[in-house]
């Protein structure tokens, strides 16, 4: 009945991490996309997009992403909308994503001088063009450093959905402790997975942010 | 028959491959002042800066009222006692009034009362001129009375010996003259200082001793009147051209 | 949509929320304060010049802060007591909290001591300041507050994970939450109210927090 942990228990826990991989992509690309019009509608000059968008950020970092998870898992089925868990956290998640990556980006859009703008309408360019030919490359590349540390919270993030009973890196170990009475090190092996998820990631990030220190 | 109070034997001080200090020889006398001067880069701060080892040095001795000040920090407290320093950037502390900027180290290193720490600080304050600001931040100061609240502060730790690199360069034309004058004043009192500048009024008004270095070396040592009218070197007189004529 | 929202039951046990809301701003208070000592301890062990110092505390703030706050709650709480430290919810919650904090502060505290210019400090030394004394009373507060925004956001990210720790069965908000949700099935009224009330929470602690410095760093600046 007990078993020890050792290869196979190791292998499961592995395989949690597929979803944890998957539903950080998931949730980085679309709340990406969403998180984009967001910080678009918060840096543009009509009064009540921005206020909109103020709130809506204000509102996924204000609360708990738990708790975000929760009411999108049983917010869904009341609008109408019955999806798999696994369906539901990448919603939650993207959208969580979306809130943090627009106040991220809405700083870099307002970090790129004023001057840009004045010299691309001066031209005679439209918004769309100013902003996807003139501003955007710009933030994207002084937002590079953030939304790259984003990313770590966010994989991070993917821990929750063990509370909501979906089995990836965290609740694999949940399971794995429970059948081997080894929690501590099944613990650490989950860490040390995290661990080497999220390193990179972080490394890459403040080599980023010195290069941006280092061009000013 | 005067009494020797710093002296520098064969100083040199290299920044990584860069040889800063060159051989330095320099002896002091107690109350003398003295003004050092040339062209920027030529490592006038940094001879300052190893008298109270805020540099170290790689070669040679210095020797500050007896106290040697070694390789790695030997004797450095007994030095910093003795000497106090005035910055071109003043570097008063933000978030400490003009009075806690002077009562911070007599209280933490004398372990002086409140009381005393206060006295001591509107003491030196009052012979700066500064007296009524004492309650103020120093954002609330213009340039040049940040510059006499730093005075004040190294006097309150009654050193022997004042450093000043620059102390009016960061200033607006206008304030140069309050400083000065406090310099003066305490130059009149008697203390030794060393004063990096470019003031050669200055120079003239107090110098025993003017040394013009270039390239990490002592150039050129003499009182002032010699100094400015019959320069030896070659190069202090195209520094003093440059400096006379603008 | 044919489902109709009942809050009745949720509002009738306003008076567990409340005392959970009690328990996490207390949860909050205390891991904050203790997190942000031993951030402190740990920005002084990462600057030290000793090179062991520095490598544990970069090893300890980067384990830290690539590995999940759940995790961390799950090792200390479900692992530890296989090392014979035998901890109760509440206590391996403040523990893990304090832990996860340090590493953040810590990482904040750095960068804003990284802010102070050298003159600060050399003038300090000028004086015949320790380095201790440097550090205590010329660098610390003006460090602090180069960075009090970001440690303030922290702070606020901190009380929002305390949420977590409900899955350890401390009880704090979530907890109580999912009592309420035990009994009466009304899990996304139940999960909604909790939202609201962690958003005012988090305002809560933002205005406080920004009091807080208005008091302690009021000296001018240019
Ligand atoms: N901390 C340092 N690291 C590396 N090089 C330095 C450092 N401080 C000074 N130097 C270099 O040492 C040389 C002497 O510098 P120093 O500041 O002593 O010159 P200075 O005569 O005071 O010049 P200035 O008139 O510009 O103040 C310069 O070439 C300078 O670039
Ligand atoms: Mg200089």
């Amino acid at each position: 009945m007990i078993r020890t942990f050792g290869f196979p228990e190791l292998l499961f826990i592995l395989d949690g991490a597929k979803w944890t991989v998957l539903m950080s992509l998931a949730a980085f690309l679309f709340g990406g996309l969403l998180g984009l019009l967001v910080a678009l509608a918060r840096t543009s000059k009509i009064r009540p997009a921005r206020f909109l968008a103020l709130c809506y950020i204000q509102l996924f970092q204000g609360t708990p992403l738990l708790i975000q998870l929760f009411i999108v898992y049983f917010g869904l089925p009341i609008i109408g909308i019955r999806v798999e868990l696994w369906l539901a956290l990448i919603t939650g998640l993207s959208l969580h994503a979306s809130g943090f990556l627009a106040e991220i980006w809405r700083g870099s859009i307002q970090a790129v001088p004023e001057g840009q703008t004045e010299a691309a309408r001066a031209l005679g360019l439209g918004y769309i063009s100013r902003m996807r030919d003139v501003v955007l490359p710009q933030a994207f590349r002084i937002s590079l450093p953030a939304t790259v540390g984003f990313m770590v919270n966010l994989v991070k993030g993917t821990a929750l959905a063990a509370l909501l009973g979906l089995t990836e890196l965290t609740r694999a170990g949940q399971l794995m402790s429970n059948i081997t009475f080894e929690p501590l090190k099944v613990y650490a092996t989950v860490g040390l997975v995290y661990f080497a998820i999220c390193l990179p990631l972080t490394l890459v990030s403040s080599r980023l942010e010195r290069r941006l220190n280092a061009r000013g | 028959m005067s009494q020797t109070t710093i002296h520098m034997n064969d100083v040199n001080k290299w920044f990584g491959t860069m040889h800063v200090l060159r051989d330095i020889n320099l002896t002091v006398n107690k109350g003398e002042h003295l003004v050092l001067c040339g062209p920027s880069g030529s490592g006038k701060s940094t001879l300052i800066r190893c008298i109270n080892a805020l540099e170290e040095i790689q070669g040679g001795t210095i020797e500050v009222n007896g106290n040697v000040l070694g390789k790695k920090g030997a004797n450095v407290d007994h030095v910093r006692r003795d000497v106090g320093m005035v910055f071109q950037q003043f570097n008063l502390f933000p978030h400490l009034t003009v009075l806690q900027n002077c009562m911070l180290a007599p209280r933490r290193i004398h372990r002086i009362s409140e009381a005393e720490a206060k006295d001591k600080a509107m003491h030196f304050l009052e012979q700066v001129h500064i007296a009524e600001h004492g309650h103020k931040y120093p954002a609330q100061l213009s340039g040049g009375q940040q510059q006499r609240v730093a005075i004040a502060r190294a006097l309150c730790m009654g050193p022997q010996i004042m450093l000043f690199d620059e102390p009016t360069s960061a200033l607006d034309p206008e304030m140069v003259k309050e400083v000065l004058d406090t310099m003066v004043g305490l130059a009149d009192q008697g203390i030794t200082m060393i004063c990096v500048t470019h003031e050669m009024g200055f120079a003239r008004a107090v110098a025993h001793r003017v040394i013009f270095m270039d390239r990490g070396e002592i150039i050129e040592t003499a009182p002032p009147t010699e100094f400015f009218g019959n320069p030896q070197h070659e190069r202090t007189r195209a520094f003093l051209s440059q400096i006379l004529n603008h | 949509m044919n489902y109709t929202f009942d809050f009745t039951p949720i509002f009738q046990a306003w008076g567990l929320l409340a005392q959970g809301a009690w328990a996490t701003v207390y949860i909050s208070a205390i891991s904050m304060a203790l997190g942000l000592v031993f951030g402190i301890v740990l920005t002084a062990l990462r600057m030290a010049p000793l090179a062991p110092l520095r490598a544990f505390a970069i090893g300890y703030i980067e384990l830290v802060r690539n590995t999940p706050f759940l995790v961390q709650v799950f090792f200390i709480y479900f692992g530890m007591p296989e090392l014979g430290l035998r901890l109760n919810a509440m206590e391996a919650a403040i523990l893990t909290m304090t832990l996860n904090c340090s590493a953040y502060i810590a990482e904040i505290v750095r960068s804003g001591v990284e802010s102070i210019r050298p003159g600060q400090i050399e003038a300090g030394k000028a004086l015949g300041l320790s380095t201790p004394d440097v550090y205590r009373f010329i660098v610390f507060r003006p460090a602090i507050r180069a960075v009090y925004p970001s440690l303030c956001s922290q702070f606020v990210l901190m009380m929002l994970n305390t949420s977590l720790v409900a899955s350890i069965s401390a009880q704090e908000l979530t907890y109580a939450a999912q009592m309420i949700d035990n009994r009466t099935f009304r899990s996304f009224e139940v999960y909604f109210v909790l939202g609201a009330i962690y958003l005012v929470l988090s305002q809560l602690f933002s205005v406080g927090l920004s009091m807080i410095g208005r008091v302690y760093f009021s000296y001018p600046t240019k």
